[in-house]
């Protein structure tokens, strides 16, 4: 609500306070980090504004240990009352949950020490009517496409948030971002029904966002190409997913290939490091240093280093995701992966400058899957079936819109038939893919 | 004076070093002409969670969470700031900003307050103050160690104690004046067994609105284990699921996620004014089956999708949406209340003070029909038979809905024969419920593990239903 700066010298001075309350408590290690978060964001609808909204949040975390035992406690404000009651309830848990000899910092040789330049941080001076007027331009856009009936609205949203970590070994750093996004759903008739769909535009420096007017229009064209969508007899057939849904299909991997999965034994990649998971050819990069990447971080959230690395490479599994303690556990060591991994980018030899349409040929008779939806997936087997729509295709081009189908197969079998991928990167996404082929499979319909 | 009021009131309004003349102030501030309601929202809240995996209690988090929402409503324009410093000086500023929202209009004045009356459906105590830490501790490690003991496939066994408490407060221009003290306790078992290389995974969890001696008095340990062990070892046997269209009979309980997704959403009061949703305008028209009657229930005792009040301070209610296949009514929230010109009914809920309220489900299910649960079964040549599921999910706009089930079996010549692996099975909202053919007598509630999530927003809800048969519905397997 007060629109003052968030000050990084603030969240410098809070971290080693609570850094200082756990030594006095007693614990032999800890570590703490805050955040804290400004953000505005307008929603206009029917071509009039529809929400207005202000946000200030802070975040404040803290984990001690005392002999391998770990407690934690966190809250939504910086005071030093708070602080010191945080410090103690973490302390307090600390006294019972069980000896771990697992539990820590990561080590301090690990810490990063020369934080990259990655420029991330480019505020937005945008006042409120001009944030109205570019969601306005941006709605207008999609309700200029004649089929376009209705709207859930287009909204504007843009956000600086500073995070800072430190712990014991004396690390600590923090660095700010922004985010800024503008968006629009518009919803399209024919014959009575209705169908929605809606596109987005997400970047660290407002500049780089798509035109209100593309955003809008892009928006419109895809409710509309839905309008008469069908449903299909069951079949088994090759499936092309659009870069959104590839990096659907492709998060499971990572998911499965985390040090916790791993460790815990509910992963259905176990002991794949080396293993051949996806086609020859096929390369996965992490590359946390981007510059103005959407993910891009300069140290994980255990303070280690972050940096670029092959995930697979040729296929072939490279690294697993781990943090500090997952790689204990598994006897490794860290990949300055606490938090997840930050953007990964997935590439082909045979990509090179492969259209979506030439993708299509390649499909020649299938499915186009551009929507999932559901919870069909089984992280322990791979066991996948989930909720589509998209369009058939036949003879190369794009036939009619289908939907109210399932696709099911196991993820295993689904990475290794990955046969194409297409250059039309999609940039928004964490895991920035082309479209992707697959072959063979199974489709449920009528 | 109201024990939640005055417990409200000393919690966040009194630390905050603000009074009702300040209160009156900001909202006097936020009434400029042309804004038509003005709220404020106050939350403090507290969670704790313990967490058991590899024979280890490995973690423990307390979380502190304190704030306050502010809105201002022009028609159908909304004005929002939130904070999570709760101070005058910061309000006042604040409702500079919000007000802007108005564009000219009628000038509303301030009422009086009326605290609002409703009966108190949980407890106003903090779950995790009624059990001692080493009594949570040594509750999840029984859990690992019955589990072991009681099946030598059993490799990992994951267990957690979730535990909430939120004390909110709301004052509005239009009079409105609620406190709310809501306890919310969830426990989760999960195991993977492994047998000839071949692992598969279940889980049972419950919970509600009330506290530790509650959770143990109808089950302990022993059951919950057994439940999660016996689904896990279900799906060791599972083959590949039947692929298309075909009868499906959905069991009681967790398989009301049905109507959460099908017909739940398409419901809410402002998809419905907006039309956008597949059910706008079509109150008075057959959604469903004759014999098919399906409500929202805010006012269930100690139940985790029940509220005492709203997040608006609306007292909850049980509304009738379908009657015997009829389409009765949409959820409401005040804004779309107002603007449709019906009355609010007890469904404005928000994730926290940090995001806008809309209307949302509080504990959704079908009522009984005539049939018992062994009819319906014998009832089928060829089918399936889902029990447990995982989660779903709509698109509230063109209808289609899916909901992913994990215990299934197939049905052959009216008997329950092999389990298949999990598959999503999807349908189309507005029709699905046209198409069921057999509703049972054995209505039951979930659980208590629901979470619904809307525009980012997560609220706990429930559902419910008896057994039910649905002719032509698309299954999702592999066997093709």
């Amino acid at each position: 609500m007060k629109h003052n700066e968030i000050a990084q010298s603030d969240l410098l001075k809070v971290v080693p306070q609570v850094l200082e309350a756990a030594k006095r408590a007693g614990a032999e290690a800890a570590e703490a980090s805050a955040s804290s978060a400004q953000e505005l964001s307008v929603t206009v609808r029917m071509g009039d504004i529809e929400t207005l909204e202000y946000g200030r949040s802070q975040s404040l975390d803290v984990t001690v240990y005392f002999a391998q035992r770990k407690g934690s406690a966190s809250a939504s404000d910086f005071d030093s009352k708070v602080i010191e009651e945080l410090v103690a309830a973490a302390s307090r848990i600390a006294k019972y949950t069980g000896t771990d000899e697992h539990a820590g910092l990561a080590d301090a040789s690990d810490m990063a020490s020369q934080l990259p330049a990655l420029d991330l941080d480019h505020p937005w001076q945008v006042d409120t009517n001009e944030a109205v007027e570019l969601a306005e331009q941006c709605e207008a856009a999609a309700r200029a496409v004649p089929q376009i009936v209705n709207s859930e609205g287009a909204s504007l949203s843009t956000r600086r948030s500073v995070y800072c970590y430190g712990n014991t070994h004396g690390f600590v750093s923090a660095y700010p971002g922004t985010r800024h996004s503008l968006s629009c759903i518009a919803v399209a008739r024919q014959n009575g029904a209705m169908q929605r769909d809606g596109w987005f535009d997400t970047r660290r420096n407002p500049q780089r966002l798509q035109s209100p007017e593309a955003i809008g229009h892009r928006a419109a064209e895809r409710a509309v190409k839905r309008l008469g969508a069908r449903k299909i007899k069951s079949c088994k057939v090759p499936v092309v997913f659009v870069p959104e849904t590839a990096a659907s299909v492709l998060s499971h991997f990572f998911t499965a290939i985390s040090g916790t999965a791993l460790y815990q034994g509910r992963s259905f990649l176990q002991d794949t490091l080396k293993q051949k998971i996806f086609p020859s050819g096929l390369d996965i990069i992490e590359q946390p240093h981007l510059q103005q990447g959407l993910y891009s971080a300069p140290f994980d959230s255990d303070g280690v280093a972050t940096r670029e690395r092959f995930i697979v490479k040729d296929g072939r599994v490279q690294s697993y995701l781990l943090n500090s303690y997952s790689a204990r556990r598994l006897g490794m060591k860290t990949t300055g992966n606490a938090g997840g991994a930050r953007n990964i980018l997935i590439s082909s030899h045979e990509q090179a400058q492969k259209s979506f349409e030439a993708l299509l040929k390649d499909l020649h008779q299938g499915l186009v899957i551009t929507e999932l939806i559901g919870m069909g997936v089984n992280g322990v087997t791979g066991d996948y079936s989930q909720g589509a729509s998209g369009f058939w295709v036949a003879g190369g081009t794009i036939d009619y819109p289908v939907e109210e189908i399932t696709i099911a197969d196991n993820l295993r079998n689904m990475y290794k038939n990955i046969s194409a991928l297409a250059s039309d990167l999609d940039e928004r996404h964490n895991i920035r893919c082309g479209s992707m082929l697959i072959d063979g499979i199974a489709v449920a319909g009528t | 004076m109201d024990q939640a009021l005055q417990i409200a009131r000393n919690d966040l309004l009194l630390a905050a070093e603000l009074d009702d003349t300040h209160l009156q102030k900001i909202l006097s501030s936020l009434m400029v002409p042309g804004i038509d309601d003005a709220e404020l929202y106050f939350q403090h809240g507290c969670t704790e969670s313990w967490v058991l995996e590899n024979g280890l209690v490995k973690e423990a988090d307390f979380d502190l969470k304190r704030g306050v929402g502010m809105r201002a409503v022009s028609g159908e324009k909304t004005g929002f700031a939130y904070s999570d410093e709760i101070g005058l000086a910061t309000l006042l500023e604040a409702s500079r900003s919000v007000r802007c929202i108005a564009h000219l209009g009628d000038s509303h004045t301030l009422q009086s307050w009326q605290p609002s009356r409703y009966p108190q459906l949980y407890p106003r105590s903090d779950p995790a103050q009624s059990m001692q830490a080493q009594d949570k501790t040594a509750l999840l490690y029984q859990i690992d160690d019955i589990a072991r003991k009681s099946d030598h496939r059993v490799k990992q066994v994951m267990a957690s104690l979730l535990s909430s408490y939120d004390v909110v407060l709301v004052v509005a221009a239009d009079g409105t004046l609620a406190a709310d003290i809501r306890p919310l306790l969830r426990l989760n078992v999960s195991v993977i067994v492994e047998e000839n290389g071949k692992k598969e995974s279940g889980y049972y969890g419950t919970g509600g609105r009330f506290d530790y001696k509650d959770l143990l008095a109808k089950q302990g340990p022993e059951d919950w284990v057994a439940e999660a062990l016996r689904i896990a070892c279900v799906n060791l046997e599972a083959v590949a699921a039947p692929v298309g269209e075909m009868t499906v009979v959905l069991g009681p309980g967790w398989p009301g996620v049905l109507l959460h997704e099908a017909v739940g959403h398409g419901l809410e009061g402002d998809f419905c004014r907006k039309g956008t949703s597949a059910f706008s305008g079509r109150i008075g028209e057959r959604v469903a089956a004759k014999g098919v009657t399906v409500v929202d229930n805010g006012t269930l005792e100690k139940r985790r999708g029940s509220l005492n009040v709203d997040d608006e301070g609306t007292p909850t209610q049980c509304t009738t949406l379908i009657e015997d296949g009829i389409l009765k009514t949409y959820m409401q929230d005040k804004t779309n209340a107002r603007l449709m010109k019906t009355p609010a009914t007890g469904n404005g809920r928000r994730q926290s003070y940090a995001h806008l309220p809309m209307p949302r489900m509080t504990n959704t299910y079908m009522l009984d029909g005539a049939h018992s649960h062994e009819e319906i079964i014998a009832s089928v040549d060829q089918g399936i038979y889902a029990v447990n599921f995982g989660g779903g999910q709509v698109d509230i706009t063109s209808g289609k809905f899916v909901f992913s089930a994990c215990e299934a079996y197939k049905i052959e010549q009216g008997r329950l024969s092999h389990p298949i692996k999990g598959a999503s099975l999807i349908g189309n909202g507005p029709d699905v419920l046209t198409k069921v053919t057999m509703v049972g007598n054995n209505t039951e509630l979930d659980h208590g593990v629901g979470s619904c999530g809307k525009h980012g927003q997560m609220v706990p809800v429930g559902v419910g239903q008896p057994t039910i048969r649905v002719e032509k519905l698309t299954v999702g397997g592999t066997d093709i």
